[in-house]
């Protein structure tokens, strides 16, 4: 059975190293999808352009738009000079955000009165307009501390906020564990599901079928390379993420590798169920895709937050296994837990993974219809 | 003992009919050919017995085994090779060889004996992928991939389809001395003109077996005046004889019309009739009959099969 068993996984290794297209997606794909959202979707901005409507042209507005553009998230673009000319710049794409600033504001500013500074931002792209605002407050408000040393009115309540383990909202500590469920997802339930539908399409299904080899052998034998393969992909991930990007460890890497494989198991035990059910290629592609890749992408929090969707989606949320492998990746990498903190989730993996594996073994065929 | 027992063995694809009530018994050692055309139903039928598929009604074993309770042990007795080629073309022709002697639970070495003749014809190109060998190559490989675990039954789905002559001349040589080493094998074919080459077959259509026996016996069964007619003017010669009081049916055949007759008549009498009403003939003959022209004149329809 162990000769078998080999051999089989001989003959899996040479199908994925001769494809390539499998290739590609096992090797190609994590690196381009890590790279991608690590420089390119990104929240974070880096001298994001404005234009300033500057009616007091005073030395304190010329502090101003100086201070705004230290912090290195904003450069200045353009100096307007009427209201009218508000627009042009966001329309024409080549500014984000416009500041205006009142007459008189040296002279309110350091007497006292209440000051208003108008900040228009690009509404189309609420995300990064929510953040840019967010940037300029805060500007005003080392602005204010910075010049006039005291505060306006002392029974103003100030909030001081921090972000724990991630300080500076580094988007990176939130790509890095969504890239790796979803790239395992990817390796391990698309590539497994489309292998053994390619056997069912070749006709190879036919004769393994009429061969003396028990079907938990052939899953098995089909699986095994996937499943070191993505293992090994998610390490490499793990790697970049590390070195590259900067995301802590702080939780212990046994456990963190140990999760890993427990969601490797629910993703082959996924793609073994989609394979039963699906008879050629594009239709295991399809499948995979739609019922996997989308809301796992989409409703596992990941890249929306789960708690601001439609209660039906919050629910469909909670049935992708992938929901439930960012949560134990954030909690081991940056919150540093131990098994005790993250046991719902495991417990929720390992049943989800169970009944898995027991509908594919139950659909698996030993005949042909 | 049966190495094949069929009963009444009928299959439905939803309102399709597969197969009606077949029945019939293959010996040990024998070479059974199904013959009929495409759609006829026996890829159905190899699949029942390859235990792949279950039929609706009736019961079959194979090498003493019932397809359904003991599919287990047939699937370690019988070699079965699909009607298409079914084997990893990414992998090479050892490699794949290797692999099925593998899952089989034994070694090339050990059941080299069995494949050699084969083998060595295909050894020269044992790296080279099997995707890229030609239709008689792969065919080769195939049943040597359903050989390497020496099984007592052989199933072969139309195994010289879209090979070229020689290979074909070559493929049915193997099959008879693989028959010398006492293995059943069940072969499917739409060519007519390897019927000859089974030791009994069954004409098959529409899911229904028309007769079987020996080729040598369905032909000197055959009792009916034939005659080949030769002639350029086909289309309204054989118009013409379907509507003759004496013929009972006429059918192209290659170059020829193959009629056949209610009474004897020389080819002489005929060629005479035809010229009267201005149909110009270059020949005339008597002809032995073939498995085609059997086929033909079982099949209720008229349609044209391919040689």
């Amino acid at each position: 059975m162990i000769k078998v068993f080999q051999a089989f996984v001989k003959k899996e290794f040479y199908h994925i190293l001769r494809d390539k297209r499998t290739l590609l997606i096992l090797f190609g794909m994590p690196l381009a999808q890590i790279l991608i959202f690590g420089y390119a979707v990104t929240n974070e901005f880096n001298d994001a352009q404005i234009d300033v409507l500057d009616y007091a042209k005073d030395e304190t507005s010329m502090q101003f738009i100086d201070h705004l553009q230290s912090s290195g998230n904003f450069q200045l673009n353009k100096i307007l000079y009427t209201e009218t000319q508000m627009e042009a710049g966001m329309k024409a794409g080549d500014s984000k955000l416009v500041i205006a600033i009142p007459e008189n504001f040296s002279a309110d500013f350091y007497s006292g009165q209440p000051v208003k500074i108008q900040v228009v931002a690009d509404g189309s792209d609420p995300n990064n307009a929510n953040t840019l605002v967010q940037y300029v407050t805060q500007m005003v408000n080392s602005f204010q501390m910075e010049r006039r040393k005291v505060l306006p009115n002392p029974y103003r309540i100030n909030v001081e906020s921090r972000m724990m383990y991630n300080p500076q909202l580094v988007s990176a500590y939130n790509f890095v564990p969504g890239t790796i469920a979803l790239i395992l997802l990817i390796i391990c339930a698309m590539l497994t599901s489309l292998t053994i539908a390619r056997e069912k399409e070749s006709g190879t299904m036919e004769i393994l079928l009429v061969s003396p080899l028990p079907p938990l052998l052939i899953i098995l034998g089909k699986v095994t390379p996937y499943a070191i393969l993505s293992f090994t992909n998610a390490i490499l991930v793990l790697l970049l993420g590390h070195f590259v990007f900067d995301v802590p460890i702080v939780g212990s890497i046994g456990l963190l590798l140990l999760m890993c494989f427990l969601y490797v198991v629910t993703a082959l035990a996924l793609g073994t169920l989609i394979s039963t059910v699906s008879k050629t290629q594009q239709d295991a592609m399809m499948r995979s895709l739609m019922g996997l890749m989308m809301p796992s992408m989409i409703l596992s929090g990941f890249i929306f937050p789960l708690t601001s969707m439609p209660i039906l989606l919050q629910y469909i949320g909670q049935i992708v296994p992938a929901t439930y492998f960012i949560e134990i990746l954030k909690a081991v990498m940056l919150r540093g837990v131990g098994l005790n903190f993250i046991l719902y989730e495991v417990a929720i993996l390992v049943a989800m993974t169970t009944v898995f594996l027991f509908f594919a073994w139950r659909k698996f065929k030993i005949r042909l219809e | 003992m049966a190495a094949v027992v069929l009963e009444n063995i009928s299959k439905k694809y939803g309102n399709v009919t597969a197969l009606k009530s077949i029945s019939f018994q293959m010996d040990d050692g024998e070479i059974f050919g199904l013959i009929g055309p495409d759609g006829a139903g026996k890829s159905t039928l190899f699949r029942i017995l390859a235990t792949l598929l279950q039929a609706d009604e009736g019961r079959a074993s194979v090498a003493g085994h019932d397809v359904v309770k003991e599919y287990k042990q047939i699937r370690k007795k019988v070699g079965y090779m699909p009607g298409r080629f079914s084997l990893y073309q990414d992998l090479s022709v050892e490699e794949n060889l290797s692999f099925f002697a593998t899952i089989f639970g034994t070694t090339i070495q050990e059941n080299y004996d069995l494949v050699k003749d084969i083998y060595v014809q295909i050894e020269p190109f044992k790296r080279r992928l099997a995707g890229q060998l030609s239709g008689g190559m792969k065919q080769k490989l195939a049943l040597c991939c359903a050989l390497i675990h020496k099984p007592e039954v052989l199933f072969l789905d139309e195994p010289t389809t879209g090979v070229d002559a020689v290979s074909r001349k070559e493929f049915w040589e193997m099959l008879q001395s693989l028959k010398e080493k006492n293995i059943a094998i069940l072969v499917s074919t739409p060519y007519m003109d390897e019927a000859g080459l089974c030791d009994r077959i069954a004409l098959i259509q529409n899911g229904e077996i028309l007769k079987i026996d020996s080729p040598r016996q369905m032909i000197r069964d055959f009792k009916k005046p034939l005659y080949a007619i030769k002639t350029e003017h086909t289309y309204s010669a054989l118009n013409y004889l379907r509507s003759a009081s004496y013929t009972r049916s006429a059918l192209p055949f290659g170059e020829f019309i193959h009629l056949t007759t209610a009474k004897s008549y020389t080819p002489f009498q005929i060629k005479d009739d035809l010229e009267r009403v201005g149909i110009p003939i270059q020949e005339v003959k008597t002809a032995a009959p073939s498995i085609e022209d059997i086929f033909l004149d079982l099949s209720e329809t008229n349609e044209l099969i391919d040689g």
